[in-house]
């Protein structure tokens, strides 16, 4: 499933379905992203993430098409929140099934790379009584540069 | 046409969006950067991308035939 979701999303729901999607695989990683309840020192209350109703979608669907092909996979699951998420609740969901654990693991870090810097989703920090819009940083690009060398399965 | 502003675009423009009739001299995305950077100058930072009708162009591209251009500064996603 692929979805963006303006409403709170429960990971425990969300990979008890996922469990019944990947019958068959050999193993699932799952990664559960949440809102930090800090940034430099100061307490962050809620972020907002604008997005582009089709391009965020088509985006996130062509990064999940390229990884069920690079690493084999039976199965992906991504759900990203838009609108305002508060801190400490999940703001994004991916689970991979594939045969063998490691394609799992790699296919899950693959598409946390590619959302922080392929997908067209843009976050404004509510913190210090103002709004903050966040950039990704050096280290995100550093991160999605990883995956341009051909990788050894 | 429609124009739409996203992310830390959304407060330098002061809106998400709004119709604009176009001269008959911006007729390509490069124009219509140049065009709209007058008045907005956080649209000429190169790192602003620019979409027409949903697809992101990488060179000038014509505006023939375009309903809706957004422009896209750097992503924050994840």
């Amino acid at each position: 499933m692929i979805a963006l979701s303006p409403h709170p999303i429960d990971p425990a729901r969300l990979l008890a379905e996922f469990l019944v999607e990947a019958a068959g695989a050999g193993g699932i990683a799952t990664f559960t992203g949440l809102v930090r309840d800090t940034h430099g020192g100061e307490r962050v209350e809620a972020l907002w993430l604008d997005h582009h109703e089709r391009m965020t979608v088509q985006a996130i669907e062509e990064i999940a098409a390229t990884a069920r092909l690079r690493f084999n996979l039976t199965t992906l699951a991504i759900v990203h929140r838009v609108g305002r998420v508060g801190a400490g609740e999940p703001i994004l969901f991916a689970a991979a099934a594939a045969p063998h654990r490691r394609a799992a693991f790699d296919a899950v870090d693959y598409v946390m790379d590619r959302l922080k810097t392929d997908a067209p989703l843009w976050k404004r920090e509510r913190r210090g009584g103002g709004d903050h819009w966040i950039e990704a940083r050096p280290d995100d690009h550093r991160d999605r540069a990883r995956w341009e060398v051909p990788h050894d399965a | 046409m429609k124009l739409r502003f996203f992310g830390r675009l959304r407060d330098a423009v002061g809106a998400g969006d709004f119709d604009r009739a176009l001269p008959p001299q911006v007729d390509d995305s490069d124009a219509l950067r140049l065009w709209l950077g007058r008045e907005y100058p956080a649209l000429l930072d190169d790192r602003v991308r620019i979409a027409l009708d949903d697809r992101l162009i990488h060179t000038a591209a014509s505006l023939d035939g375009v309903a809706e251009a957004a422009f896209l500064p750097p992503v924050s996603g994840g």
